[in-house]
């Protein structure tokens, strides 16, 4: 019996139609947007002006507080504009805008292609140093990774968990890293240990995709401490707790943090990050992003610039199709569809999907039969059906006594409801309305 | 680009289950049950059978269309599985105007009053049955013969059920074994050689149905397995404190309308409770109240009744019986 979590979950149809598409280097783009907040936390601020040059690796804007992160340049050229563009929120936000003039690299960026494993430096200086690369989580989440290495006071990390999983339908981003850059990511989850003062981390990956399993159960051998392990296929098994859950058995408490049980969790996409920055100098200037969709002449998995506009991946992977009425900003289940395709791959995109129209439209919605499959369905133990019913009669309060917050709007409940309900939707309605509350009490 | 891009919110993707299909399925389910049925009781199962799915469905659409003056939600399929499960509570001779009264209190007092599919805390064909049972007792308890007669619609050669020839013997004093020879094996019983309702008497077809559910992930295991185990020990203590005077438990199992019930009836999304815990409370429920109402009630069988108690409870149980949430009890040994 595969290892998984043992509450709820769903197994939506896989569609990983880029599996097997190794990483392709994406030509330069013309110009580059780049926004300064593209992590949770403070945006960045700004420390370029209009009219100067920069080289790929250049700090462009600094992080603006505990929870930020820092913003470089990947490309050079001349910052052409310092104003808002729209991004996958669908608002505007500050960006800069850089017109790309040849590929001069800050030369303390070592380039080779030279697998470094001597991780020379300590702790401290590991943390400041992936601290000042910008690395955010890659996953999705964009939490900035530096903070998941600090330890609070009084907890101890007991274990690094990698996240390898890469539960979404469709993206296989982190798949094609584990298969082409597993020395790397096992360097890069070394240093992470060494941050964390760990002897033990753990390679979740879901049992789709065998041969990294191979791969990485072989070369694991080299790597002192570090194991893989095969996973069930379960969606939403890359949720933290989720995936906390499945290999060690333990479960965050509501409201907590994975220190709390002594794990902390780092994406396989922050790791190779990691690497990259602490042996090789190089900040988080470019990341995977899986190109993909059903009618897509060609799905593929490109090496993409931070701020190369969404369209030039998709003319790359062959082109909008003309049925396209969709297009989606991460995964099917927890990615944001966008309302432009000239919005700019930010740190968090893990992939862009298009849908035909036929699959972007919902269904008419029908009357709840209380079959009980959302409840079934959540991961966390909630009760879907009845926090819809709280959410549309405007009781937050009773919501939050059911626990809303523990929500991690995974989107299981609404896919596996039958009469097509926004479950959802009003989920996430309840949670801004119970964060309100939560927060004028403690003013 | 000028192409307009829907923009709505997570998940972009859909398991495709739709309530029709969760119906179809049930309908599906039903089915061996019903062949069986046609083979015992022959015409007289397939008149009450239609009847009672077509009067449902008709119900519900003239209600919904001219009294509610809302849209239809005949296609969903659940007027058709609240026929099919009112006509299997039933004999097979029934006078066809009970059938429609019985249809018309289904839809139009247990459904569609209380708010349609989703609203109403009683099974619509359960209530149904049990108004019927009330209103027309000598109709609703002359059961037809299982072979003998398949070409008769109305006058058909009628006679007691396993149940009731247990309960009328030991009213009069017999002991099981002077009732013996007059109830069929427990191999009959099994195939459904017997008189009863007419989709309710074979317990085979009924598991058969009850499998293809399972697999489709229609239902659960517990309300069923929950009721069959209740069932069991309850009657199998009986047994063993007098085996002269109680029925053994695999016969309370076969007999009556226990796997028609625990399998199609009380598994009834709307009229059963939304977690684990609370459907095994609910399973619980429904097994004593059945033995506590056959062994020493005044009706030889009791799982209507019970299922149709234990729906009133099933608000409680939802509100005070709650799933476990995750990280509720906190474990640190890896």
């Amino acid at each position: 019996m595969l290892k998984t979590f043992s509450k709820g979950g769903v197994h939506p149809p896989e569609n990983k139609f880029s599996a097997d598409k190794p990483i392709e280097v994406l030509p330069l783009p013309k110009k580059v947007s780049i926004p300064i907040s593209q992590h949770i936390g403070a945006p960045a601020s700004i420390i370029v002006a209009k009219g100067d040059k920069v080289k790929v690796g250049q700090l462009i804007a600094k992080s603006s507080g505990f929870v930020s992160a820092n913003i470089h340049s990947s490309v050079s050229g001349t910052v052409e504009s310092i104003t808002p563009v729209l991004d996958s929120s669908g608002y505007k936000r500050p960006a800069i805008t850089i017109a790309v003039e040849g590929d001069e690299w800050e030369p303390t960026i070592d380039r080779s292609p030279n697998l470094k494993r001597e991780i020379s430096i300590d702790a401290q200086e590991i943390v400041k140093k992936i601290a000042e690369a910008g690395i955010v989580g890659l996953g999705g989440a964009t939490f900035p990774s530096h903070v998941k290495l600090s330890v609070p006071d009084g907890k101890k990390a007991e274990v690094l968990i990698i996240n390898g999983v890469e539960c979404e339908p469709y993206l296989t981003s982190d798949h094609r890293l584990m298969l082409e850059k597993g020395h790397e990511l096992m360097v890069g989850i070394q240093i992470l240990m060494k941050a964390l003062g760990v002897t033990k981390a753990m390679i979740g990956i879901e049992n789709n995709k065998p041969d990294a399993i191979k791969y990485l159960t072989d070369i694991s051998e080299e790597y002192q401490g570090v194991t893989v392990h095969a996973l069930k296929v379960k969606y939403p098994q890359g949720g933290e707790k989720q995936l906390i859950k499945a290999l060690i058995n333990r479960e965050v408490p509501s409201g907590a943090l994975p220190i709390e049980v002594g794990a902390v969790v780092h994406n396989v996409g922050t790791a190779f990050a990691a690497y990259e920055a602490v042996q090789k100098n190089k900040p988080l200037i470019e990341r995977v992003v899986t190109v993909t969709g059903k009618n897509l002449p060609k799905p593929s998995n490109f090496l993409v610039r931070i701020g190369t506009p969404v369209d030039e991946l998709i003319e790359a992977a062959g082109g909008l199709p003309e049925d396209t009425a969709k297009v989606v900003n991460g995964g099917p289940m927890m990615g944001k569809a966008v309302s432009d395709i000239s919005i700019p791959v930010t740190k968090g995109t893990s992939g862009i999907i298009v849908f035909p129209a036929k699959e972007s439209k919902r269904k008419t919605e029908g009357l709840c039969i209380r079959c009980a499959k959302c409840v079934s369905a959540c991961p966390m133990g909630l009760e879907p059906y009845l926090l819809i019913r709280m959410s549309q009669r405007m009781m937050f309060e009773e919501m939050e006594h059911e626990h809303v917050l523990d929500c991690m709007e995974c989107g299981s409940c609404s896919f596996e409801c039958p009469a097509n309900l926004p479950l959802l939707d009003y989920i996430r309605l309840g949670k801004t309305e119970v964060n309100k509350i939560v927060r004028s009490r403690k003013n | 680009m000028d192409r307009k891009l829907v923009v709505s919110p997570s998940p972009h993707v859909h398991s495709g289950l739709s309530t029709s299909q969760l119906m179809f399925n049930v309908v599906l389910a039903l089915m061996p049950a019903f062949a069986v049925s046609l083979y015992y009781f022959g015409v007289g199962a397939l008149f009450v059978t239609l009847l009672s799915v077509l009067s449902c469905v008709a119900f519900e659409y003239l209600i919904q269309r001219f009294i509610l003056k809302v849209r239809p939600t005949i296609t969903d399929g659940s007027a058709i599985v609240t026929g099919l499960l009112l006509a299997f509570n039933v004999p097979s001779n029934l006078y066809w105007y009970i059938i429609v009264v019985g249809s018309l209190f289904a839809i139009g007092v247990a459904k569609l009053s209380f708010g349609g599919l989703g609203s109403n805390p009683f099974n619509p064909a359960l209530a149904a049955r049990v108004f019927m049972l009330i209103s027309f007792p000598v109709q609703m308890t002359s059961w037809p013969l299982p072979i003998e007669s398949r070409l008769k619609l109305i006058d058909a050669a009628t006679g007691p059920t396993p149940l009731a020839i247990l309960k009328e013997g030991l009213k009069k004093g017999d002991t099981i074994t002077q009732i013996a020879d007059q109830i069929p094996s427990h191999m009959q019983l099994f195939m459904g050689v017997m008189g009863g309702s007419l989709g309710e008497i074979s317990a085979i077809a009924l598991l058969l149905g009850f499998a293809w559910l399972l697999y489709k992930k229609v239902i659960t295991w517990h309300i069923p397995i929950t009721i069959f185990t209740t069932i069991f020990v309850f009657t199998g203590i009986l047994w063993l404190i007098n085996p002269e005077k109680n029925a053994d438990p695999i016969f309370h199992l076969l007999t009556g309308g226990v796997m028609l019930g625990a399998i199609f009836m009380a598994t009834d999304y709307v009229t059963s409770p939304m977690h684990p815990k609370g459907m095994i409370i609910f399973g619980i429920g429904i097994g004593l109240l059945t033995v506590i109402i056959r062994v020493f009630g005044a009706y030889p069988e009791g799982v209507s009744f019970a299922i149709l108690i234990m729906n009133a409870f099933v608000p409680l149980l939802n509100r005070y019986v709650k799933p476990k949430r995750f990280g509720e009890e906190v474990k640190r040994n890896g």
